[in-house]
């Protein structure tokens, strides 16, 4: 397991082989308020770097989930499905969202590089 | 995700110190710096169903009109009849356009013969005093915007009376707060403070709204929070207004809407003798075809969100104005403006959520009702 890493779209990423564990920081679980609902694609779903794959909803705004990298999901997490509040309660560890399988690992952000960016 | 505070957003509430200790979340609001929430905005939302909320709302605007012709005054500028007020109680009430389109909806309160408090929408704070010092012309009265220095706290919720009840240092000059009736005001003092105590609220609970004066609003928030009532923020009282089926002006209100469409005409008194602004375009009524407002209940957990399509057999017959996973109800609620043939209670329709078609019906608005008052 490498250091978690960030995206500008308030994501994070922690890489374990070839296999990228994705959820969304504890700044925009903040952000968004109250977690009523996920939407996550299934296992077997090909997605591609800086597309919608998913989307997070409060009572107040939708949130959505771009993958981090090309590849494959090869696991969604239903408990966060089936109890969205676990995003606020626990967003970078238990209410993680989709682990992908990639090829390439794109260029991320630092832990110090995503909070210079939550604090600008 | 929402917006941050923007240095737009340059006016703060007499209460944005505490806001700030309390830890709250901001929200620019109208130009203000308002609370969103200070935890769990469903935890705040069910406080006010369950228990006691508060809420800063000073951004608000008042204004407060007095003179031998204030009532005639306002049965001129306003939709409603202010003459027909009794001293104490209050009203809904619309500013109309010439055209009968709505500039905003307040609340007229009546303290006296010769004296109304004029509530209107933070954001239509402009709007609202250059309409009244331009229709004041043939009156005699005064026109004062206390906006500046009058501070708004609003206690909701089955617990309010409680809560003000336990408050020591408030005292009303002739009743109890128990005594006020739904949409009355009385006048009394907080310490040596001058207060007004309204049992008025946009939440569809019991519950009060002082009006003071800024430098005061700290203390008696803290003697509120003493009390047991629980800080909410602006994401509560939205969705709580929601589910009551109250509308919100730059959603469900606009300047392009006529009262009939949003289903408030009873609120426009045509019976009221003289002429008021607005009264022939209402009196026309909407345009055949205009869309009115009906509440959806929906499918599933998704909720349709303001400017979302609504369909009907795939068309597009309206549009979302407000929508939210309704935290009481547990299924997703909007209000929309749909075309009047779709209209009718039971109607099924389908929500755009962002490109997949949710059935949705027509219901009776409001989507929560608590039990009377006894």
């Amino acid at each position: 397991m490498t250091e978690t890493q960030y995206t500008k779209d308030h994501e994070w990423v922690a890489v374990d082989g070839d296999v990228a564990t994705v959820g969304i920081t504890a700044y925009a679980a903040d952000k968004l308020g109250d977690v009523v609902y996920v939407d996550l694609p299934e296992a077997g779903t090909t997605v591609a770097s800086g597309r919608v794959v998913g989307e997070i909803e409060s009572t107040k705004s939708v949130g959505e989930l771009f993958a981090p990298v090309d590849g494959e999901v090869v696991e969604r997490n239903d408990a966060v499905i089936a109890d969205p509040s676990m995003v606020n309660a626990d967003p970078t560890g238990a209410a993680w969202l989709i682990k992908v399988r990639f090829t390439e690992l794109p260029e991320l952000l630092s832990a110090a590089e995503y909070e210079e960016l939550t604090r600008g | 995700m929402e917006n941050s505070v923007s240095d737009s957003a340059s006016r703060l509430s007499p209460l944005d110190d505490v806001h700030v200790a309390a830890g709250a979340a901001f929200t620019d609001f109208a130009g203000w710096k308002m609370p969103v929430r200070y935890g769990s905005d469903l935890a705040e939302h069910e406080t006010v169903r369950s228990a006691a909320g508060l809420f800063d709302l000073s951004h608000m605007a008042e204004f407060l009109i007095g003179g031998t012709h204030a009532a005639a005054f306002l049965d001129y500028a306003l939709a409603g009849q202010a003459s027909a007020i009794t001293r104490g109680r209050a009203k809904y009430s619309l500013l109309l356009a010439e055209d009968g389109g709505i500039l905003d909806d307040l609340v007229v309160y009546r303290l006296d013969e010769q004296r109304f408090l004029v509530v209107a929408n933070a954001a239509n704070h402009d709007v609202v005093a250059a309409a009244l010092a331009e229709r004041r012309a043939e009156f005699d009265v005064t026109v004062d915007d206390e906006t500046d220095t009058c501070a708004l706290i609003a206690v909701q919720g089955p617990g309010s009376l409680e809560v003000l009840d336990r408050v020591g240092s408030l005292a009303l000059s002739d009743v109890r707060p128990a005594d006020i009736p739904y949409y009355g005001i009385a006048e009394g003092q907080y310490g040596d403070v001058p207060v007004l105590v309204a049992r008025t609220g946009y939440t569809g609970e019991d519950g009060f709204e002082l009006y003071l004066d800024n430098a005061a609003a700290p203390v008696l928030w803290g003697d509120l929070v003493a009390a047991g009532a629980v800080a909410c923020g602006l994401a509560a009282r939205d969705t709580l207004r929601l589910e009551a089926g109250m509308p919100l002006y730059g959603h469900e209100l606009s300047r392009d809407t006529l009262p009939a469409q949003a289903g408030i005409a009873r609120v426009v008194a045509l019976g009221k003798p003289g002429d008021f602004v607005g009264r022939s375009a209402v009196d026309a009524g909407p345009p055949a075809g205009a869309r009115v407002l009906v509440g959806l209940t929906a499918d599933g957990k998704r909720a349709g969100r303001a400017g979302y399509p609504v369909l009907r057999d795939g068309e597009v017959i309206g549009e979302v104005t407000s929508g939210a996973l309704s935290p009481t109800l547990g299924i997703p609620i909007a209000m929309a403006y749909v075309d009047p043939d779709a209209s009718a209670i039971g109607t099924e329709l389908a929500l755009d959520v962002r490109g997949t078609a949710i059935p949705a019906r027509v219901v009776a608005l409001p989507f929560y009702s608590r039990k009377a008052l006894s």
